[in-house]
């Protein structure tokens, strides 16, 4: 079971990297909205360490928005899906896997370029654990709830618009409490326990959402 | 132990009987509204601190209620849908879907119109507005999802889990926003909170209650006969309704 | 009775735009579902109904051929 787990995942992985540019768009899309917001408000360091919260989690939400369209495309589109609900395996277990690594392919890239928004931000260090932390927890469960909403979508043919209809009202809590998170420690405060309900939401949807995906994409492929 | 259910499961005996229990809901509804309507416009008293700008609540509190129950209903109709694959049940969710979002439109304007005169503002980040305005979302979440398939069978199913998806959220973001809220305003808004309300207007407010939830049973039963007649459109027996009916 | 006249009940105690505003957009918006419902059910028959004669029409012409 676990090993087709790891097929799973490793064909994704190695699907991505055969066609790299996919990776990276999202990603600039996501230093692309950042930039946006200083040109807009102004480049005082004052404004844009208040704003600083809401602009990473909202170009977040915006980029994993974007990139998660293709989460199932692919496969729903050359019969690969198919082949995944006939295998032996339980259909959520093997979504999971690529629901895991569709966040290593676009929510670990955008961790990683983290330290350059804050540079771009002016946030102190402080502040940025904060940020790098939040959205260590906050991303995966974005790919989560997303891959429903994916999952529902992907045999529509204009899914992009109701995908984002319906997926982003559910997001609405990763983003308060992210930033909620980033706020307290740009005060100087303890954000811990902001985190600590990211990581309850983080755990409830890794157990709910798969079986949720595997529901829709039953609906979807039938 | 639930086989009396059974024949209902079939769509041409619950469109007869949804057809039976329309005109019941429609007098109910239309009496209470317009004993409500009367009794809370005329005859209940205005608020001392508020004055008559309180009677928006025999709107207000009612439309707020039922597009929550409306949202619950739907999540367990989902559910029965998903679990019992009864197909009718998926029905209900895309028949009931359009009148909540109605309903929290209502609540959201006339909170809105409640606002102005009180708090100075059209809108405010309230709790419970935001709550709410965030329920108009996923509603319109469901409608959209539905309306994009052209099967219909399966739109339902989507509708479906996705409602299912949305209950489980709601808590959730319902605590968030509240969260939020008292994080960035500090509980400025305590007003109408816990308004021990007297008997001369909570009566009112029952009927208008009563009105609006059958308003809520007509109108979902309604369009569930729509529903059963666009997707058994080649039946014989809908053949036959039209034919024969009008 | 709360009120001691017309002008008086209209103007709601200084509040009467927002009242009949509330009341008026609750009033429009279920009168609008109610409208669509109905005109949603008077379009189902009308379809059904353009269906039932369309097969008509079509078995008459294929009984026509056979005759020919």
């Amino acid at each position: 079971m676990l090993n087709a787990f790891y097929q799973v995942m490793r064909r994704e992985l190695l699907t991505a990297f055969r066609r790299i540019a996919d990776v990276f768009n999202p990603l600039w899309f996501f230093i692309i909205v950042i930039t946006l917001f200083p040109l807009g408000v102004g480049p005082e360091p004052q404004l844009l360490l208040r704003i600083a919260p809401g602009i990473i989690w909202v170009a977040a939400l915006l980029a994993s928005l974007l990139s998660l369209e293709r989460l199932f495309k692919d496969d729903f589109s050359d019969g690969g899906l198919e082949q995944l609900m006939l295998s032996p395996y339980p259909l959520s277990l093997l979504v999971t896997a690529k629901i895991i690594a569709h966040w290593l392919l676009t929510g670990l890239p955008i961790i990683l370029i983290s330290p350059l928004i804050a540079v771009l931000l002016s946030l102190d260090l402080n502040t940025y654990w904060a940020v790098l932390f939040t959205l260590l927890i906050g991303t995966p469960i974005l790919s989560f709830i997303g891959a429903i909403g994916v999952a529902l979508t992907v045999g529509l043919r204009k899914g992009g618009v109701i995908l984002s209809l319906i997926m982003l009202p559910l997001c609405i809590p990763v983003l308060i409490f992210s930033t909620m998170a980033i706020d307290a420690a740009n005060f100087g405060q303890s954000y811990i326990g902001a985190l600590a309900i990211m990581g309850a939401m983080l755990v409830t949807a890794i157990t709910l959402a798969p079986f949720a995906v595997a529901a829709s994409l039953r609906v979807s492929v039938s | 132990m639930w086989k009396w259910l059974h024949p209902y499961a079939k769509a041409q005996t619950s469109y007869e009987l949804a057809g039976k229990l329309i005109p019941w809901f429609t007098v109910v509804c239309c009496i209470s509204f317009a004993v409500g309507l009367v009794w809370g416009l005329a005859f209940a008293p205005a608020d001392y601190q508020q004055g008559d700008s309180f009677r928006i609540i025999y709107i207000h509190v009612p439309a707020a209620i039922l597009s929550m129950g409306a949202y619950t209903s739907m999540a367990v109709a989902a559910f029965i849908g998903l679990v019992w694959q009864i197909r009718l049940s998926d029905m209900a969710v895309a028949a009931m879907a359009p009148v909540g979002a109605v309903f929290t439109f209502i609540a959201l304007f006339t909170g809105a119109a409640w606002g102005k005169p009180m708090w100075g503002a059209w809108w405010v980040w309230d709790a419970r507005l935001t709550s709410e305005l965030i329920l108009l979302f996923l509603y319109l979440g469901v409608i959209a999802l539905y309306n994009a398939f052209s099967d219909k069978v399966l739109a339902g199913r989507a509708a479906g889990i996705l409602t299912l998806v949305g209950v489980i959220n709601i808590p959730i973001i319902h605590y968030s926003v509240e969260w939020w809220n008292t994080l960035h305003q500090g509980a400025s808004i305590t007003k109408f909170d816990k308004p021990s309300i007297a008997l001369s207007m909570l009566w009112p407010l029952l009927i208008m209650l009563l009105a609006f939830a059958t308003f809520f049973g007509a109108l979902m039963l309604m369009r569930f006969r729509n529903e059963i007649l666009q997707r058994e459109s080649h039946r014989p027996w809908v053949k036959a309704l039209v034919m024969g009916g009008k | 009775m709360e009120f001691v006249s017309w002008a008086d009940f209209f103007a709601m105690g200084g509040y009467g735009f927002y009242v009949w505003l509330s009341f008026g957009a609750t009033f429009i918006s279920m009168l609008g579902i109610v409208i669509d419902t109905r005109m949603k059910r008077a379009r189902l028959f009308k379809q059904v109904r353009n269906n039932i004669e369309r097969n008509k029409r079509m078995q008459a012409a294929r009984s026509m051929e056979n005759t020919l």
